[in-house]
């Protein structure tokens, strides 16, 4: 595996190994004081981060350090980057650095396919404008295992902005090639013209999905979108595809409440289902976030050069 | 090509004799620990428990370390999997482990095995028992315990086959096929 | 000036003949003192017409100049090409046309006719002073606010009823803009793969059936730029059963290039319209043989390196088009068995001359001899490096193609000779 662009990348075994390793990772780290792995010693990883995300650009971060790689951090602001520098120059000043593997975020879907034709290093997609987050899919495909204790045949219900959701079509796309079955949840105004060529099925009912749900993924919904006449209001939106907790009992007993963060409390999800200690996984999602993409790096560096 | 080296009866004996040398040299194998490195010498680690067993009743501990994560030879490949490490029960603080690997050869396992040893904790005393010591070390590192002396060119391989993960027991050494540099345990050293 | 006999051509792909040009002219007569151009195995065509090219002077001459964009015109077998108006500043008076109309002459390589913007720099608010570029030195009859649409029905309506004085036609670029905001390539199931916001079938759709509807209503003449759908190919041939007078034509790459090469994610696939389906792809060609599409035109777009090597969003779209028009429309059309040689000669210079309130060129005895030789045996790789143009963002590169003009002559002077332009 040179590149992680697109979570349709990866086969079927190519993503049971990620989370495999991911495990081990886990184990490895697991109650140790000292939480570092000489593993990519000498490597220089880079998060290029063209959109502000303290939270995914820490979890990259600190996923190469624990794996003792070198990090260097160029964000959007105050770089050249954000005085108008193209991405293929920075793409340039990369190369000239010599870095193994870049990690990039980029508001523009497909900037990683672009990027990957002008490094020779290997490019992680960490979420291209409305695109992929294949690592976000990763990591909730082994929050999910983690919790459920499988995934052939689980039932996933996707909630929300389809439409502008990259989390989405990795998810979809990624539980597809595990065994998944996959529901899109959304009014019909936030569901793509051509997801009837996606694997999943789709509803615009969420009361009637939520008793058929293992796992229920709510997406971030924009207030903004209304200006684009998505949805009437906000106060609609919240009632009709809005999950709180009179939602949250019609769900089986095992069933989970995930989110990809961060959240809108009170459009999408209610406080108390955020918060709710049996049944989200909010909290753990971000700490297995660390795991998969340190199983990302490994997989992508921890061998010869491609 | 390939020459046997030992054959299935001989790996036995081999075994056989590291059991006795173990409880001779530990005095009975008190406080002692035996952890195995993926991947064959996970089986020749239980293979050694057992034996210890059958000669005098004591029950020692078996663990698996896996060493990956801490080689320094990952470029020369691909990526390899990760095994799982399991800690022996009771695990290792203030205990002899008696690591055991198939064959020693640069001594680059071993140490990484030393180092992945750090995480689990600190043994009074670290033993080494090898099935076969193809010589070459790059690295101060000896056997305590070893099931024969090989000596060997760098062009040949020296191969273990094991019941439990081969289908039989056996040593071979290989010589090189037409092409040089070929691939198999040794090119990673 | 040099007479020429062209020994062996021949005309439209019939039996060969020798043709001969002299003082201008397709002649007859002495072939005393004429320069011979082997012109064996070759296929001679009227000189091509461009309805719709992009030459980007004044104001982006980094990206192409009226002798660069002529250059390749020429290359490509045209001996007329309409310049757009969405230049900086704005053809939307008689002073910019007949700049561009000037510079067009000096180069020397093709007749450039500018095409004049309809609205008041290109804002839709207010028409331009077409009359007076109607009758500048340029002699503007195209107008066209190219790169956007006429948006405002009320305008479109005037614009229409307007140009009737001078026997104008409005070129419409057909999209209704509300339903575009954002968009990157064809909304279908590419796009929701990609991540791409899509431009519908229907913003083409919607506007072009409004645009026939009311050049009925006002009598006027409609053309339709750069058609893309299999939509807009049944509106054209109901309003066209109806009576209305309406043109239209579509460019070469909407009749070769599907949306499933966004996928690349490579910018030299994006352009406005978007590329569109296999189906749409069929519709088009099936359209441009029986006529309900009447001309092809290139949409030539040139676009500087920094407008193309970016990420998608940031790109500008836009294709070139001058050099290849003829090989993929021979590609396209040809091999296909839906067109021969006279039905190309027809859509790329008889049918744009006419739609341009031109004299369409021939090949007939008396004519004016602007008409280019064409190998039809030739297969080439187009190389963005070679590009006549002063841009590289075609979208053919690597990729082999059928045919080559390999000289051209405007009105008896030779502008390209061997493959190579003159000058």
């Amino acid at each position: 595996m040179k590149h992680l662009l697109s979570a349709g990348d990866l086969s079927r075994d190519e993503a049971l190994t990620v989370l495999d390793t991911a495990e081990r990772l886990d184990e490895a780290l697991t109650g140790r004081e000292v939480k570092k792995l000489p593993t990519l010693r000498g490597r220089t990883v880079v998060n290029l981060f063209f959109e502000d995300s303290t939270r995914t650009r820490t979890s990259f971060e600190l996923a190469a350090k624990r794996l003792s790689a070198d990090v260097v951090n160029f964000s959007a602001k105050g770089s050249s980057v954000s005085k108008g520098e193209s991405l293929k120059d920075t793409a340039l000043t990369l190369e000239a650095m010599g870095s193994d593997a870049v990690v990039i975020r980029h508001p523009a879907s497909g900037a990683p396919h672009r990027l990957a034709g002008w490094v020779r290093g290997s490019v992680l997609n960490a979420g291209d404008g409305t695109h992929e987050h294949p690592t976000q899919a990763l990591l909730d495909a082994y929050t999910m295992r983690q919790r459920l204790g499988r995934l052939d045949g689980l039932r996933v219900a996707i909630v929300g902005d389809v439409l502008h959701s990259r989390v989405a079509r990795s998810n979809v796309l990624l539980l597809a090639t595990l065994g998944a079955e996959v529901t899109l949840v959304a009014p019909p105004t936030l569901l793509p013209v051509g997801v009837e060529a996606w694997p999943a099925a789709v509803s615009y009912d969420l009361d009637a999905s939520l008793p058929k749900a293992d796992v229920v993924m709510m997406l971030r919904v924009q207030r903004e979108r209304m200006g684009e006449a998505y949805f009437p209001s906000a106060r609609e939106y919240s009632r009709r595809y809005g999950l709180d907790r009179t939602r949250m009992a019609l769900l089986p007993d095992d069933a989970i409440v995930m989110h990809p963060g961060p959240m809108n409390r009170g459009m999408e999800i209610a406080a108390e289902v955020a918060d709710d200690p049996r049944r989200s996984t909010i909290v753990e999602q971000v700490a297995n976030g660390v795991s998969v993409r340190m199983a990302a790096l490994y997989l992508l560096l921890g061998g010869s050069p491609a | 090509m390939s020459r046997a080296l030992l054959d299935a009866p001989a790996v036995s004996r081999v075994v056989d004799r590291i059991a006795h040398q173990l409880l001779e040299k530990t005095g009975g194998a008190t406080d002692t620990v035996i952890l195995g490195i993926p991947t064959r010498g996970v089986p020749l680690a239980r293979r050694l428990a057992a034996r210890i067993r059958a000669f005098e009743g004591i029950d020692v501990p078996v663990g698996v370390l896996d060493v990956t994560l801490h080689r320094d030879d990952l470029r020369l490949r691909g990526v390899r999997p990760l095994e799982t490490t399991v800690e022996p029960l009771g695990g290792v603080d203030g205990r002899l482990v008696v690591l055991v690997d198939d064959v020693l050869y640069s001594g680059r396992t071993v140490r990484a095995a030393l180092d992945a040893l750090r995480d689990l904790g600190r043994p009074r005393a670290v033993q080494l028992a090898v099935l076969v010591d193809r010589g070459h070390r790059e690295l101060p590192i000896r056997a305590d315990y070893v099931g024969k002396n090989i000596p060997t060119s760098h062009e040949e391989t020296v191969r273990v086959l094991l019941s439990e993960t081969d289908g039989r027991d056996a040593v071979l050494l290989e010589q090189p096929a037409a092409a040089p540099g070929t691939a198999g345990k040794e090119v990673a050293r | 000036m040099t007479a020429f006999l062209l020994k062996g051509v021949a005309p439209y792909g019939d039996a060969p003949v020798d043709l001969l040009i002299r003082n201008g002219v397709v002649a007859t007569g002495s072939t005393r003192g004429a320069t011979v151009v082997d012109a064996a195995g070759l296929v001679a065509l009227p000189g091509l017409v461009d309805l719709h090219t992009h030459l980007r002077e004044p104001g982006r001459e980094d990206a192409e100049t009226v002798e660069t964009g002529s250059r390749a015109a020429a290359l490509g077998g045209y001996t007329v090409v309409h310049a757009m108006a969405n230049t900086e500043p704005v053809a939307d008076t008689a002073g910019v046309v007949e700049q561009v109309w000037r510079l067009g002459r000096e180069a020397g390589l093709v007749d450039v006719r500018p095409v004049g913007a309809v609205t008041a720099g290109l804002a839709g608010q207010q028409l331009a002073e077409l009359g007076a570029m109607a009758d500048s030195a340029a002699r503007v009859r195209v107008f066209s606010d190219d790169g956007k649409p006429v948006h405002d029905p009320q305008l479109m309506r005037r614009a229409l009823e307007y140009v009737k004085a001078f026997d104008g036609v409005v070129a419409q670029h057909a999209e209704e803009p509300r339903l575009t905001a954002g968009a990157q390539m064809n909304e279908g199931v590419v796009a929701a793969r990609l991540g791409l916001a899509g431009w519908p079938a229907a913003a083409e759709e919607a506007m072009i059936a409004r645009d026939v509807l009311l050049t009925a209503h006002v009598g006027s003449r409609l053309h339709v730029c750069h058609v893309s759908t299999a939509g807009s190919v049944e509106l054209l041939r109901w309003a066209k059963s109806k009576g209305t007078r309406v043109t239209a034509e579509v460019t070469p790459h909407h009749l070769l290039l599907t949306d499933e090469l966004a996928a690349t994610y490579d910018p030299v696939y994006k352009v406005n319209p978007p590329l569109r389906t296999a189906e749409d792809v069929a519709a088009l060609r099936a359209a441009l043989a029986d006529g309900t599409i009447d001309a092809v035109a290139t949409d030539h777009a040139p676009h500087a390196l920094e407008d193309k090597e970016t990420e998608w969003a940031a790109a500008r779209p836009g294709m070139l088009g001058l050099e290849t028009a003829l090989s993929v429309a021979v590609l396209a059309m040809r091999e296909t068995g839906l067109l021969d040689w006279r039905g190309l000669a027809e859509r790329m210079s008889a049918a744009p001359a006419r739609i341009g309130g031109l004299t369409p060129p021939s090949l007939a005895e008396g004519a004016p001899a602007s008409l280019t030789l064409v190998d039809p045996a030739a297969r080439w790789t187009p190389d963005p490096a070679a590009s006549a143009s002063r841009s590289r963002n075609t979208p053919y590169a690597g990729r082999e193609l059928p045919a080559r003009a390999v000289a051209t002559f405007l009105r008896g002077e030779p502008t390209v000779l061997d493959g190579k332009a003159v000058r």
